[in-house]
């Protein structure tokens, strides 16, 4: 059953990956990518990690969708004429994506219980986790807790990465709005 | 922006919704999925919504400007300030056992609050980056 589910998946993924490379309207390869990434989201979820599932569907489906429809409303929605043959990307991309299909030939069958990532740290964080965190989501003791430092680094990037979108993009409208500009040179 | 009744009026009923949902996600992510950052993202998403239907103005009247600006950084601080505060109770950076009377009940604060820290950057990040990109005009 979970079997068909996730070729089901993976066929629709297929499918939608074709779709945004044929198609040349950028509005509608948008909404396909939105798409492709709640499809992705249903795949985690088959694959029991719903934390993951919950972020790609919140910020691969919702976000990136807004973001990149904002993007077309400042450029052109129909995508330009390739300027070069696409042969040498498929080349690329034929073989790279051979290298990671041969890659996934060593990895250990999906849950099985004697590899080493379900034997050492992963089995002590789930026994670990409910006495001395009282967190039941071994997920959350996990990244904010044992690896909090980790998340202190993540959340770091997505400041640094607010701070420098802001930086390159919100002075553009200084001339225009005079007030927000000088707001925006006291936050930063 | 769009004069569609409809999208309008489902919108004012799902807003309190999908803030609520974004308060559960991040507050219940210790016993479900979720946490401060898909929380965040969420509670993001809403005030996006919010701009696409009834205008940036009217968006940046809601949050405005400066308070995003001002919670990216804050967010951090708080992150960093709850292990600084584990180096006052003499123990290691982001170390939360001894925050309250017993160390489970420590670990349990210094999660809660080190998720409010990641939920003020990554919302506030988000929103910043759609105003950025929205208020730039044609």
């Amino acid at each position: 059953m979970e079997a068909a589910i996730n070729m089901g998946l993976l066929t629709l993924m297929a499918i939608v990956t074709l779709g945004i490379i044929r198609l040349r309207n950028l509005f509608a390869v948008v909404i396909l990518a939105g798409i492709y990434s709640f499809l992705m989201a249903s795949v985690m979820i088959v694959l029991d990690a719903v934390d993951v599932a919950m972020t790609e569907a919140s910020v691969g489906a919702g976000i990136s969708t807004v973001l990149m429809l904002g993007v077309l409303y400042l450029t052109k929605v129909e995508e330009a004429q390739p300027t070069h043959t696409p042969i040498l990307p498929l080349i690329v991309a034929v073989i790279v994506g051979a290298a990671l299909v041969y890659g996934t030939l060593d990895t250990p069958p999906f849950g099985q219980a004697d590899t080493v990532m379900n034997t050492y740290v992963g089995a002590d964080y789930l026994k670990r986790s409910v006495p001395e965190t009282g967190i039941p989501n071994v997920v959350t003791s996990v990244l904010a807790s044992y690896r909090g430092f980790d998340t202190l680094g993540e959340t770091t990037v997505v400041f640094a990465a607010g701070i420098g979108v802001l930086l390159l993009l919100a002075r553009a409208k200084k001339p225009k709005r005079r007030k927000q500009g000088e707001e925006g040179d006291d936050a930063s | 922006m769009l004069l569609d009744v409809i999208l309008r009026v489902i919108t004012k009923l799902l807003l309190p919704f999908i803030l609520v949902f974004a308060l559960y996600v991040q507050f219940h992510g210790d016993y479900g999925p979720g946490g401060g950052f898909q929380a965040g993202v969420i509670a993001a998403a809403s005030v996006i919504l919010y701009a696409m239907l009834f205008g940036l103005e009217a968006a940046r009247a809601l949050v405005p400007v400066w308070v995003v600006e001002k919670m990216i950084p804050i967010g951090v601080l708080i992150y960093a300030g709850v292990g600084v505060a584990g180096m006052f109770t003499g123990q290691a950076f982001l170390d939360y056992n001894h925050l309250a009377h017993d160390s489970v009940h420590g670990q349990e604060w210094g999660v809660f609050l080190v998720e409010v820290g990641v939920f003020v950057t990554v919302s506030s990040t988000m929103l910043g980056i759609f105003y950025a990109f929205a208020g730039r005009g044609r």
